[in-house]
């Protein structure tokens, strides 16, 4: 019996147009507890997804080893069967079922043919003892909190004969206190033998918990640090996830920034199904022309709500506040009126809410200022063609043809169709919400070039991101949102992770 | 030959129902010995399956916007055709009277649906079902459980009527009319679609090459002088038969060519991004449930004419008639697929499927497991060559 539980090797697997994993080394000892880390789309969760085959064998190249032997799993019931785990980073549960339906679920306590509820949960019951959660078996799932929630999950991950146990950024959406009860609970399951692969990007939580550290960059295995024997600093690791010097990521620009453009004062938004819940607090803000303004702000803090309820009230419900424009109030109600105002806004799920996929490129490049090329009511396919085949040259979409469907195309020339479709209503404000969401790095910088252009050419650019560097990297001021409400304003050389953080946990402090 | 070979392959989805429409047909000529190409009877496919060809455009134009269906078309059509009855043959109300009230009856109909699947949103499926006994009942309602009967001649003309030959006094005997439409529109269409692919070929090398184009409008133009002999042989153009190419032809434009054509396509392939985009999906669904409403009137008066009465069973089954015709002609159960060309190439092939087997005296249960059989194949291949294309 080797020493290692777990060795995947040569990994390699590719989307079209992107690399995904480039020969990756991975090896996880028997009872540790090994992190993996890296930025937003290095690679960690195609190689756990790899690992518990989400995606099927035969679909990437290398070999996974597991207990000593040659594993080709086709399906996650495969992975499941010889004791792999993985608890994704969206949950998993049904909210309409209690939980101990849940922790049960594929696998019912049967007795003859029927579901024998009292030992689903008196053995649901031990389980949610062994995982620190205090509620009854029978409460409905959708009444708990996200971090209960997170701990049901681990229970019904080990309601079955887990050997190693994958958790995909747990705490991503758990405060600070359910963070470590979830970090405690892991290392009380070390001690009863448990080997756990943990992603995170919490390089706090990391460093406290793991014995082995594994660092992705760019679909590759940069470095494996022990915890006894190599260095691992917080500065250590964050140098092997950057890598190369930051500036080089980014184009460079002289900002050119004239006056006021959009500003938006008291800003007020509900939750459009619970109208009683207020997301965004009294905010106010502007943008100028030749601007590149940043939104920053942890996950659910409300950028993407403030973004849509401008954009025409796309979101939310008793909107209140006013938006002027080079200082005059205009009254946005609809999309339509918002693009008739000369804003735009990319959405962060161009798949669900950017692009028709079935469509080809010229029906998304066209549709949203379809009215330009009509005459007589009648569209002018040849003249929409020139127009699309025009901005696929100028944002160097990489195609056969502009008769290409949407849904062949790269993450990153789908953004870029999504960028032409509006750049085609010459708006006067682009709001791009994680316009590099999920796409490779070279594309990355062309869509920051693209940025660069457009805020050069004197429009105003406001840039939502999830990632500090990009933003760090882009943009001449920065808005830090938080829990709906602006929480600091950051400009120029004031713009750094530190000060970013400190913005929000001032606020949080204040809030309390 | 290789480039004969790709477009087939590249067009396979696209053509092959009209390929198997025409093997259909060619099968059906053997088996019944020549009768289904008779003159007679390819005028009567025309009239018999009049309605579906009707409602087959609206049905289309909701599965585009997001596989919406409406299960309640037949019964608006047999409500939309007692109306026409008790106005026409009991209140004896000017034609002209009684088929505008007929057609914005229809609309009404249509606007009551398309509230509330489109403002509310309701299930489509949900509201036309209820929409199925709220009008089935109120037919019989109305006219209280009998029938009305017959029509006036001019009532009639609409669907049993023929295009006069204007030609009579050459005593030629031969139906000129009939074959000079034809003629012109051979030439109307050839002449479009040299133009469009003069066009075409200023934006792609992607063109037909010219022994295929050439091929192509052979068969065109033969297609158009057969249908014209078909019917000079006869008695003439039917008066539907006009009323459904115009229909056929300014809904393909409007589908392709028109800024609202536009947003249904665009609402069917990805509702967020439409909505995102400045479209007023709500307002495009509405509408589209407006137009089976007045498409469903233009059917009832088509149906109640032929038949000659008014009766409370008319109608029964017209819907699935019209969306299975929409899903053999290529539509999509998610919505942003299919034209209105397929959905009556989808109609013809159903059409053509009972009337051959109706000459062959085939019993209709086993008419029923065939057309089921039919329409789960033609759909189990659009998925399979949907998951091919995306494997590719």
């Amino acid at each position: 019996m080797s020493e290692y539980l777990l060795e995947m090797k040569d990994i390699t697997k590719t989307f079209p147009g992107v690399k995904a994993l480039d020969t990756v080394n991975l090896q996880v000892k028997r009872g540790e507890i090994h992190a993996l880390i890296g930025e937003n789309g290095a690679g960690k969760s195609t190689l756990m997804n790899v690992l518990s085959g989400v995606y099927p064998y035969g679909t990437y190249t290398g070999d996974i080893v597991f207990e000593d032997k040659v594993c080709e799993f086709r399906a996650i019931s495969d992975s499941e069967n010889v004791g792999i785990g993985l608890i994704h980073q969206e949950l998993a549960l049904i909210p309409q079922l209690t939980v101990g339906e849940n922790i049960f679920l594929r696998n019912e306590q049967v007795q003859g043919g029927f579901i024998d509820w009292d030992k689903t949960h008196q053995k649901a019951e031990m389980l949610l003892k062994k995982v620190g959660l205090k509620t009854d078996t029978r409460t409905i799932v959708r009444e708990l909190s996200v971090g209960q929630q997170q701990l049901v999950e681990i229970a019904k991950i080990l309601s079955r004969d887990i050997k190693l146990l994958i958790l995909d950024e747990p705490t991503a959406s758990l405060n600070e206190e359910e963070s470590n009860n979830l970090l405690d609970l892991l290392l009380e399951l070390k001690k009863e033998g448990m080997t756990c692969i943990l992603i995170s990007h919490k390089l706090k939580e990391v460093t406290k918990v793991s014995d082995t550290i594994t660092v992705i960059r760019d679909g590759s295995v940069i470095e494996t640090l022990d915890k006894d024997t190599d260095d691992i600093s917080e500065d250590n690791i964050i140098r092997g996830m950057v890598g190369r010097q930051l500036t080089d990521r980014y184009p460079k620009r002289e900002p050119k920034i004239g006056d006021v453009l959009f500003s938006i004062e008291h800003w007020n938004v509900y939750h459009p199904l619970v109208t009683d819940k207020k997301i965004i607090d009294d905010v106010s803000f502007h943008v100028k022309k030749g601007e590149i303004l940043g939104l920053s702000g942890l996950m659910g803090a409300g950028r993407t709500e403030l973004a849509m309820s401008i954009f025409g009230k796309a979101y939310g419900c008793n909107i209140s506040g006013k938006i002027f424009k080079n200082g005059k109030e205009i009254h946005v109600n609809n999309v339509r009126q918002a693009i008739q105002n000369g804003i735009a806004y990319t959405t962060e799920d161009r798949k669900n809410g950017g692009l028709n996929l079935t469509g080809d490129i010229v029906q998304n490049t066209t549709i949203a200022g379809i009215e330009k090329l009509t005459k007589k009511h009648m569209i002018d396919h040849n003249a929409e063609i020139t127009v699309t085949e025009d901005y696929c040259k100028q944002l160097n979409v990489k195609t056969p043809s502009v008769f290409q469907k949407c849904i062949n195309l790269s993450g990153g020339n789908q953004q870029k169709v999504v960028l032409s479709k509006w750049i085609f209503t010459n708006p006067d404000l682009l709001i791009l919400d994680e316009p590099t969401r999920g796409i490779d790095v070279g594309a990355k910088y062309e869509i920051y070039t693209i940025m660069n252009r457009l805020a050069d050419e004197g429009k105003a650019v406001i840039f939502i991101s999830s990632e500090m560097p990009e933003l760090l990297g882009m943009c001449d001021r920065l808005y830090v949102v938080n829990e709906g409400r602006i929480a600091g304003e950051l400009s120029g050389e004031e713009i750094s992770q530190e000060a970013i953080m400190k913005c929000i946990m001032q606020s949080n402090r204040e809030a309390v | 030959m290789d480039s004969f070979k790709k477009l087939v392959k590249n067009n396979l989805r696209q053509y092959f129902m009209l390929f198997a429409l025409i093997i259909l047909m060619i099968i059906f000529q053997i088996a019944t010995g020549g009768v289904l190409f008779r003159p007679m009877n390819i005028t009567n496919l025309v009239l018999q399956n009049a309605y579906v060809f009707i409602l087959a455009v609206g049905m289309m134009l909701l599965l585009i916007n997001g596989g919406n269906i409406d299960m309640s078309v037949g019964s608006v059509l047999a409500f939309i055709s007692a109306i026409l009855g008790i106005m026409l043959i009991q209140n004896h109300t000017p034609m002209w009277l009684a088929i505008v009230v007929a057609l914005l009856l229809g609309l009404g109909i249509g606007a009551w649906q398309g509230f509330w699947v489109g403002y509310y949103r309701m299930p489509g499926f949900l509201v036309t079902l209820a929409g199925q006994l709220i009008f089935r009942g109120l037919t019989t309602r109305v006219l209280d459980g009998t029938t009305l009967a017959p029509f006036d001649k001019d009532f009639q003309y609409i669907s049993a009527g023929f295009v006069p030959d204007l030609f009579k006094f050459t005593g030629s005997g031969v139906n000129i009319t009939a074959y000079l439409v034809g003629i012109l529109i051979t030439v109307l269409l050839i002449v479009m679609q040299i133009r469009k692919r003069a066009q075409q070929a200023k934006y792609t090398s992607n063109v037909l090459s010219t022994p295929l184009f050439t091929a192509k409008l052979v068969l065109i133009a033969a297609a158009v002088m057969l249908l014209s002999y078909f019917f000079a042989a006869y008695e003439g153009i039917p008066v539907i038969f006009i009323i459904i190419v115009v229909l056929v032809v300014g809904y393909s434009i409007f589908s392709a060519k028109t800024v609202p054509g536009r947003y249904i396509y665009a609402m069917g392939g990805n509702e967020r991004a439409a909505k995102l985009s400045g479209i007023n999906t709500n307002k495009v669904l509405c509408l589209c449930y407006i137009n089976m409403g007045v498409l469903t009137a233009v059917a009832a008066i088509a149906s109640a004419s032929r038949a000659n009465s008014a009766s409370p069973l008319i109608g029964v089954g017209y819907d699935l008639d019209a969306i299975s015709s929409c899903f053999i002609g290529g539509a999509s159960m998610y919505g942003g697929a299919g034209t209105v060309v397929g959905a009556i190439i989808g109609a013809l092939f159903m059409g053509v499927l009972n009337n051959g087997m109706i000459i062959m005296g085939i019993g209709t249960d086993i008419q029923q497991v065939v057309k089921g059989l039919v329409l789960i194949f033609a759909v189990a291949f659009d998925i399979y060559s949907k998951s091919r294309a995306k494997a590719k």
